[in-house]
């Protein structure tokens, strides 16, 4: 019987299972509309009803706008709130790629792929890939709404920079699933994957820029603000659509972003091919 | 070198340094011949597999596939394998037809062909009707069809089944069956197989391997295995039931035993087809007449009580294999959810 034969595209089967993934989100319409339903509620409840500049008294000769612009870099809280959300998207949809792969194990779809010549490393990365991908898409989703409902964009912003806003999401996006992934790759138990989500989400969005300036937070809390990744995808958006241009720190951060992304994507194909097979 | 199309030596995989899964076994599957795993569950068959098939690393011992070395050359391995597992792995979401070229996409099969051979499966398995429906809504025959069909988009030279009619009511058994016999005629595959269904193996194996507690007991034909335990049983009757006529029927050739008990004989026998006529031909001719008869063939369940002492039984297992075993049987079960 024909053997070897085959084309050996690496990228085929990669495309192929991050295909899979996809489609079980696109085809299914309410799945879509409730990951995109999440991010617009944090968004009306947080940006709109904790109306955080009218806190500041209106007392003559004390400027609400000129404070609001020197703690949060606009004037306007909606503003500043809505592009967090963009990272909180992000570390979202990116959690759920580490659940993923449990319940791969448990159905037995990862056995069967294994017992196939495809890449180790590609059953990872179409995970990555996919929730990259989605992370992507309900960011644009998102801004859009946002723009809709009066975010105001800063001196500097072109459509040009929505691209920049994408390669944030992109490294940060990878970065992180990778972490998640590589947390569940032996794991077999939905429950302990739930817990790890629960313990790291609220944290690492808290302890970041993403809803209220790191400048303001306990001293003991700036050290995990500074080496949390979503301080930096945050600020890479915020200067980018919200900001006058910082060039230096805007690289900074995208240097941060891309070894986070670099150094987590390699220890998880390392885990992969190390662990994938028990 | 030796031309089987697996041969295992010393097999051996513990989980977490205690649980001894399957313990130092040794066989060789030749080129052609449905071998098949019986055994409860537990009894260390899908771990065999799930060696042979590279996805689980052996704790001890070695194991060639095709040829190939399952450790050193796992891609190789895996090139020239079809699986099945025992689960239902086709994706809910997706249609038949997704699922057999997402498959032929794992072994990075080009398009041109993995569409016209995908088609040819769907029309082997009979699901070319459906293959535009969502799998969500297939029953768990259908499921294992398409099952067979994405183990079989490689033209794999050697075919792995985990209990291949694992949950399916009986007529869905038989159908499934069907389907494995053809492909051993039809294109001459080597198939492993493991099945905790004695009828299944005793229906479909050219050789068998009774394993237990992670150890084979005992391997043959169904066939030999039965005749080991000392071939068919035969009760019979005579109408004057004073008279002993044991000699007469021991004298038969083929008769192993023969015991009289309130006035039926016990009759142990080899080919019980043709020396059944043989002994109703001596008792005639010795001027008696047969009242009652009956031959019973031993099934592979005596056998299998012979040599593990016991009937089969569910044995317990971890959460996750009763979790999967769960799944299986409730999509085994059929259709939507």
């Amino acid at each position: 019987m024909a053997q070897n034969k085959n084309s050996r595209n690496p990228l085929h089967g990669l495309w192929a299972l991050t295909n899979r993934e996809l489609k079980k989100w696109y085809k299914n319409p309410y799945l879509l509309f409730l990951s995109i339903i999440q991010p617009l509620i944090w968004m009306g409840l947080f940006g709109r009803t904790m109306n955080i500049g009218a806190l500041i008294p209106n007392i003559p000769g004390f400027d609400a706008g000129a404070i609001m612009q020197q703690t949060f870099g606009t004037s306007d809280y909606f503003s500043y709130m809505s592009v967090g959300i963009v990272s909180f998207v992000t570390l979202f949809t990116t959690m759920f790629s580490g659940m993923s792969i449990v319940w791969d194990r448990r159905l037995g779809f990862l056995n069967k792929v294994l017992s196939t010549p495809v890449a180790r490393g590609s059953i990872l990365m179409s995970k990555v890939f996919n929730a990259v991908i989605r992370s992507i898409i309900q960011v644009s989703i998102v801004l859009g709404f946002a723009f809709v409902l009066g975010l105001k964009v800063g001196p500097d912003f072109t459509p040009l920079s929505l691209l920049g806003v994408f390669a944030a999401v992109f490294l940060i996006g990878i970065g992180l699933s990778s972490i998640f992934i590589a947390i569940a790759i032996r794991s077999t138990r939905i429950e302990t994957q739930m817990a790890v989500m629960n313990l790291l989400n609220l944290p690492l969005l808290f302890a970041s820029n993403a809803l209220f300036p790191t400048a303001l937070m306990p001293d003991w809390l700036q050290p995990v603000t500074k080496i949390n990744p979503i301080t930096y995808a945050t600020d890479a958006t915020r200067q980018l659509i919200l900001y006058t241009i910082d060039m230096q720190q805007l690289m900074f951060d995208f240097l941060f972003l891309g070894v986070f992304a670099a150094v987590f994507t390699t220890v998880g194909i390392l885990l992969s091919w190390r662990y994938l097979t028990r | 070198m030796n031309n089987d199309a697996i041969v295992v030596e010393g097999l051996t995989k513990v989980f977490n340094k205690n649980l001894v899964a399957v313990d130092h076994v040794n066989f060789s599957v030749k080129e052609g011949e449905i071998f098949g795993f019986l055994g409860p569950n537990g009894a260390g068959k899908t771990t065999t597999i799930n060696m042979l098939i590279t996805v689980l690393k052996p704790t001890e011992g070695k194991a060639t596939v095709c040829g190939f070395d399952i450790l050193k050359q796992s891609s190789e391995v895996r090139n020239c394998i079809g699986v099945v597992p025992q689960e239902y792995t086709a994706d809910e979401d997706l249609t038949g037809l997704e699922n057999i070229i997402l498959c032929a996409d794992l072994y990075g099969i080009p398009e041109e062909i993995s569409k016209k051979r995908a088609q040819e499966l769907l029309e082997l398995v009979e699901l070319n009707k459906f293959e535009n429906k969502q799998v969500a809504t297939y029953s768990g025959g259908m499921r294992r069809r398409l099952e067979l069909a994405c183990g079989l988009i490689n033209r794999p030279h050697l075919f792995f089944l985990d209990e291949p009619t694992l949950g399916l009511d009986v007529q869905t058994r038989t159908a499934t069956w069907n389907y494995i016999k053809l492909l051993k005629k039809e294109y001459g595959m080597t198939i492993f197989m493991t099945t905790h269904y004695l009828e299944e193996a005793d229906a479909l194996c050219d050789r068998v391997a009774i394993i237990d507690h992670g150890k084979i007991i005992k391997m043959g034909a169904p066939n030999a295995l039965k005749e080991e335990l000392g071939g068919d049983i035969m009760a019979l009757s005579i109408e004057d039931s004073n008279i002993d006529i044991s000699s007469t029927i021991a004298a038969v050739p083929r008769v192993k035993e023969v015991k009289k008990q309130d006035g039926t004989y016990r009759i142990k026998l080899e080919d019980g087809e043709e020396t059944a006529p043989s002994i109703i031909e001596a008792i005639r001719s010795d001027g008696h007449k047969v009242t009652r008869l009956s031959l019973t063939k031993p099934t592979l369940d005596e056998v299998y009580l012979e040599y593990t002492g016991k009937t089969m039984r569910e044995e317990e297992e971890s959460s996750e294999a009763m979790f999967r075993q769960r799944v299986t049987m409730r999509r085994a079960r059929g259709g939507a959810h």
